[in-house]
């Protein structure tokens, strides 16, 4: 975003001089994320996420090449070559645990970007294409990790790429030849494996490739920020180069210390001990559960045990738990109050922490076993998940009476802004 | 069209239109890209039909089994396709047990021996593939827990099986289903 106080790009030395006429890179980068892109100046830790975010992808692309130096894609020895990896590699434990670890703390992160811009509204006008490209983000991210999650070939590697191939096999008419099509063969297998980590290598880089947009279209309006109230002037933003790196640098040194807690002190806390037994088509674990970042969208799948009209339950299950997300492209159509900030917004707020809850709720069920209680939970809770997102949020937007705003983002920050009373 | 293409170049020039508000640059535009579109789609075949199954894959395979050491009450598990097949010696009680239901009052309305060979009522042979979501279902295997129907009992979803692998509860839309196959001797099946 060029406000006009923006700071310009002023190259001295004349290499640089130089290279900025051939090619402004250095220029690019200034204005994108350097002293020239003018930032709100009262974000708070919740604006740390993004680029936390972007870490973790790095993270994930440098440990995930390196590891498939050593890994082998094929059925008969994709087990084993992890063992490999994981008692004989040097440093091999180390870049596993820190690649399976990197895709819980990447959720994580994602998580909390999503929930921040929940509350903050950050979807709403004029950010809407940041938001659809994000959505966008997070579905190719759960592909991605599911795909990467089905490479080690244990157990639940094997039983969780049978049960998700197995939920289009519920499309109506093409569902089984989809499913057929989509593993290469009756059951995963060899075919499957292979597709999966040549996918697993990819969509990384597909993800990289959409950030970029996600960066572009917010650089458009620049960033929001916690009050949700626009850029008036130039004593409402500070330049992102020294404040914000600083700022992202020391959050990102306290989210190092909790991943390399993970990393070094409890490697398999998130993990599955099933999934250290080779894969077997002949025997189902007791208890499948996907990898705790599916939890919530597992249990909203789980909760349709019944049909309903003329679609089978399997099919209702499915369409809920692909809608789960997808409901979140209509967010910005959904929420049609002027305010956007969740601070001044008193029965949107309460509504928001119930959301939250919600989904914790859902994410518990989620990981339990299919019990008739947690099943009876699940269908409360994901009712209530498209209540919310598709009752509550329009009309609690149109009845909601908002609080008073501040003059600008000066004001609410410094308490006086003298532009306010000139 | 045809007399765009019998067009002369002196009297009307590539980039004219003629009374009809065509150009001869229009045709060409319209069918270059045409066939480059179309050439397109067909390089898509290969790319899309390659993710199917492969030759090895279908190559059909099938199963023998000996059912001659299967008591009456017992089942085993085999392979076919690479997928757990069950082969069950069904006792009497069980058999009436599945008799017994009206078989309109079933999500997947089928009758025992709509799912057996004929003469060979005892031997109910299913695929041991939950069709919620593919899961293998307990209840072949020695002490397995067999579900309330006392038939077979999907872990994953909590789907519940009866005594003719019928789905009678959970989120399962179908019935386990039947592979093709036949008794080639009185103790030998054929599967596949």
């Amino acid at each position: 975003m060029s406000f006009p106080w923006a700071k310009h790009y002023k190259p001295s030395h004349p290499l640089m001089v130089w290279l900025d006429e051939k090619l402004p890179l250095p220029r690019f980068v200034h204005g994108a994320i350097g002293g020239g892109y003018p930032v709100p100046r009262n974000l708070n830790y919740f604006w740390n996420f993004g680029v936390l975010a972007g870490f973790c992808l790095v993270l994930q692309i440098a440990t995930g090449v390196i590891l498939a130096m050593h890994y082998a894609a094929n059925s008969g020895v994709a087990f084993d070559s992890v063992e490999h990896i994981m008692r004989d590699v040097n440093w091999g434990w180390m870049l596993r645990y820190g690649h399976a670890n990197g895709a819980s703390a990447f959720f994580v992160v994602v998580y909390i970007h999503i929930f921040r811009g929940f509350f903050y509204s950050s979807y709403k006008a004029p950010r809407e294409m940041i938001w659809l490209l994000g959505v966008t983000i997070f579905l190719l991210m759960m592909a991605t990790a599911f795909m990467g999650y089905v490479l080690p070939w244990g157990q639940m590697s094997f039983w969780g790429a049978k049960v998700i191939t197995g939920l289009f096999s519920a499309i109506p008419i093409v569902g089984e030849p989809l499913q057929q099509w989509l593993l290469g063969g009756f059951a995963p297998d060899n075919a499957a494996l292979n597709r999966f980590f040549s996918l697993h290598f990819l969509l990384p880089f597909v993800i990289a490739g959409v950030i970029i947009l996600h960066i572009w279209a917010l650089h458009i309006p620049g960033s929001s920020n916690p009050t949700g109230i626009d850029v008036k002037q130039e004593s409402d933003t500070v330049p992102f180069h020294p404040y914000y790196t600083a700022k992202d640098g020391f959050g990102l040194g306290v989210f190092l210390l909790i991943y390399a807690a993970f990393v070094f002190f409890m490697p398999n806390a998130l993990g599955h001990p099933d999934n250290y037994i080779a894969a077997n088509p002949m025997s189902t674990p007791a208890h499948i559960v996907p990898e705790w970042y599916f939890w919530p969208f597992y249990a909203i799948l789980r909760a349709f045990t019944a049909d309903f009209l003329f679609i089978p339950a399997k099919l209702m299950g499915v369409l809920a738990m692909f809608s789960a997300i997808l409901c979140w492209f209509f967010l910005p159509w959904l929420d049609t109050s002027p305010v956007r900030s969740g601070h001044y917004r008193p029965l949107f707020r309460k509504f928001f922490y119930i959301l939250v809850l919600d989904v914790l709720v859902l994410g518990f069920c989620g990981g339990s076993p299919a019990e008739t209680k947690y099943v009876l939970i699940s269908q409360i809770a994901s009712a209530y998940y498209f209540l919310h997102f598709l009752v509550i949020l329009p009309v609690v937007s149109s009845i909601e009476k908002p609080e008073p705003l501040p003059f600008s983002i000066t004001e609410s920050v410094l308490g006086t802004d003298a532009a306010a009373t000139a | 069209m045809a007399d765009l293409l019998k067009a002369d170049g002196a009297m009307t020039g590539p980039t004219e239109a003629k009374d009809d508000g065509v150009r001869r640059r229009d045709f060409i535009n319209i069918a270059a890209v045409s066939f480059a579109g179309i050439g397109g789609i067909a390089a898509l075949v290969p790319l899309i039909s390659q993710m199917s199954a492969s030759a090895d894959v279908l190559a059909e395979s099938s199963t023998e089994v000996d059912v001659s050491a299967i008591a009456a009450g017992q089942a085993i598990k085999t392979m076919f396709r690479k997928q757990p097949v069950f082969v069950r010696n069904l006792t009497p009680a069980e058999i009436a047990a599945a008799d017994k239901v009206d078989p309109a009052s079933l999500r997947d309305p089928q009758t025992l021996e709509q799912r057996t060979k004929k003469g060979k009522g005892n031997w109910l042979i299913t695929m041991g593939v939950c069709t919620h979501l593919g899961c293998v279902p307990l209840g072949a295997g020695q002490g397995e827990v067999k579900g309330e129907f006392g038939g077979y009992f999907c872990p994953c979803h909590g789907s519940v099986y009866d005594t003719a692998a019928r789905i009678r509860k959970g989120p399962a839309p179908k019935n386990l289903e039947v592979p093709p196959y036949e008794f080639t001797s009185d103790t030998v099946v054929k599967i596949g």
